[in-house]
């Protein structure tokens, strides 16, 4: 389609900005976290790792890292067994139910955050889960659930269900054809399954802030906290670690895609 | 097509005999749905109407004190305000999307996709530090020779950290609608005498409808129950009824009216989504067949 060069360039420039919108405000943290003074002034002063140090040393950043990560790797496995199971009973389900309890399955992701904290707090407070490990576990396993059922579910539908069957003709049992066919086809759904639940629990903050205690935080937690209590630029160290931490990652996971599918081609 | 439509669709869990088995590999999420979500979300609306004694009084007390319903309306202002302001600026965004070569296409994907994947209490952190009186706006302003403005604990604060949070939400549905529209239907437009404003009115834009209604609604409820961004950009005068839940709770002890009031909040959102559901499916369906 023809677009004349004025409105090409207008178009050009509003997306720029809107691109830079986007991006900028999440590189604010990283020079902040090399500030020299204790506060989060902008532009900031001098230059020093003290906040890094911090970080690793404060025990309340990194009890709370610790337990972020512990809660974080049990909710992923967690959540892609349950997920990945009700994904595949979903996929041999009839359309009637299966819609309704896919629909059932993804509540979790459109309940207001904090009507769902307030229900797990009132129903924590009866069973004594508040601030303890279990109780993280569970809330963030349901908040992550909806993402692998979404991740899987999207590789069960371009899976072709008849190399099961073939599997089936040439003597495998349902395990094995499980296991040598099916598996290795949707291992990228659940892989990707895996890494939205630990991101889910990693960052979920809501429903932490309710059911944790001063014995047991998680880092969104630790983070939410010290932004409100005082303008401690480690939060800006913390932040710039996590910014790097991801990207890392997602670029990581992305090159192995992409040489996967090259390798495939 | 798919495998179900064809004759060697395995029989075996359709045999009568094994048709327990898909609910048996869905049970296990579903008993922990129903304990950790369902359960305490009953709970929720038990106390509401049971403490602290039975009856309404907790939803006749929550609409019959004008602080509440102004902070039901200041939530759906706010909510509307990032909707408009997420419209506008995603619409032209998705439209260069579908415009550019696959490079340029990545590097915006990218930028899309980068604060998707930054933790949303980081992105906060980052607008407290932007928004701030000693922040960079206001550091900029007053280098440019302008008096400092106030916008951390503003409603104009809360609406520009929302906005940016909510953005994604906005431009992932809008491209992918405007990415199925035949852009020959532009051309023979204009071959047939508009001029591309014309064409872009009367074709594109009713054309790309279903992706604005669909990025909208996703937005505007997930703003309706924003927490976080607001508790720490906003400021009194801006409060939303997430933080009117988590005080009455929190604060004050109140279950019964946290609880009608996180109540007002669930029925809104799925009246909502229950209202968006068939508009939002018969203009695909629309889109789909033109």
């Amino acid at each position: 389609m023809e677009i004349k060069p004025l409105t090409r360039v207008i178009l050009g420039l509003v997306c720029l900005l809107v691109a830079i919108w986007l991006v900028a405000p999440t590189l604010v943290v990283v020079p902040m976290s090399f500030n020299e003074n204790k506060s989060l002034a902008f532009p900031p002063q001098g230059f020093s790792w003290q906040w890094y140090q911090n970080f690793f040393t404060n025990p309340d950043w990194s009890s709370s890292f610790l337990n972020s990560l512990k809660v974080a790797s049990v909710v992923a496995v967690l959540a892609t067994v349950l997920g990945t199971l009700a994904a595949f009973g979903l996929d041999r389900m009839k359309a009637g139910p299966a819609n309704l309890l896919r629909m059932l399955m993804l509540t979790p992701m459109v309940v207001p955050g904090v009507v769902l904290a307030i229900g797990i707090y009132a129903v924590y407070l009866d069973t004594h889960l508040v601030g303890t490990l279990l109780g993280f576990v569970l809330a963030h396993t349901i908040l992550a659930l909806p993402f692998v059922l979404i991740a899987v579910s999207a590789s069960l539908e371009v899976f072709d269900r008849r190399l099961e069957t073939a599997a089936a003709s040439l003597g495998a049992g349902a395990l094995t054809a499980f296991r040598t066919v099916t598996l290795p086809l949707i291992l990228p759904g659940i892989l990707s399954g895996l890494l939205f639940a630990f991101a889910t629990s990693f960052d979920e903050i809501v429903v932490s802030l309710f059911i944790t205690n001063p014995y047991l935080k998680t880092l969104p937690v630790q983070i939410f906290s010290s932004i409100t209590r005082d303008a401690d630029p480690t939060v800006a160290a913390v932040g710039t670690i996590l910014l790097f931490a991801t990207t890392l990652l997602i670029g990581g996971g992305m090159l192995l895609l992409g040489r996967e599918r090259k390798g495939r081609l | 097509m798919s495998a179900s439509e064809l004759p060697l669709q395995p029989a075996a869990d359709v045999r009568p005999g094994r048709a327990w088995r898909p609910f048996a590999l869905t049970a296990p999420a579903l008993i922990l749905l129903i304990s950790v979500i369902g359960y305490p979300l009953f709970t929720i609306v038990v106390r509401s109407l049971s403490e602290p004694e039975w009856g309404v009084q907790n939803y006749v007390w929550f609409f019959g004190a004008p602080i509440n319903l102004t902070v039901l309306q200041r939530t759906f202002t706010i909510s509307a305000w990032v909707t408009i302001v997420c419209v506008i600026c995603a619409y032209p965004y998705a439209y260069l999307m579908t415009a550019v070569g696959p490079r340029v296409r990545l590097v915006l994907v990218l930028c899309v996709l980068i604060p998707f994947w930054v933790s949303g209490v980081v992105r906060t952190l980052s607008w407290v530090i932007l928004l701030q009186d000693s922040g960079v706006i206001n550091s900029l302003l007053r280098s440019a020779g302008f008096d400092r403005i106030r916008l951390i604990r503003t409603q104009t604060g809360v609406v520009i950290g929302m906005a940016q949070v909510l953005l994604p939400f906005m431009i992932l549905p809008l491209y992918s609608v405007m990415k199925g529209i035949d852009l020959r239907l532009m051309r023979a437009a204009q071959s047939l005498g508009a001029r591309p404003s014309r064409a872009f009115f009367t074709v594109y834009l009713p054309l790309s409808l279903p992706g604005v209604y669909a990025g909208a609604i996703i937005v505007f409820i997930l703003a309706l129950g924003f927490y976080i961004t607001p508790a720490l950009l906003g400021g009194p005068r801006s409060t939303m009824l997430s933080t009117l839940v988590q005080t009455q709770v929190l604060s004050l002890l109140q279950w019964g009216r946290g609880g009608a009031m996180g109540v007002v909040l669930l029925v809104t959102t799925f009246v909502l989504l229950a209202l968006a559901a068939p508009v939002m499916r018969s203009r695909y369906r629309e889109a789909g067949r033109r």
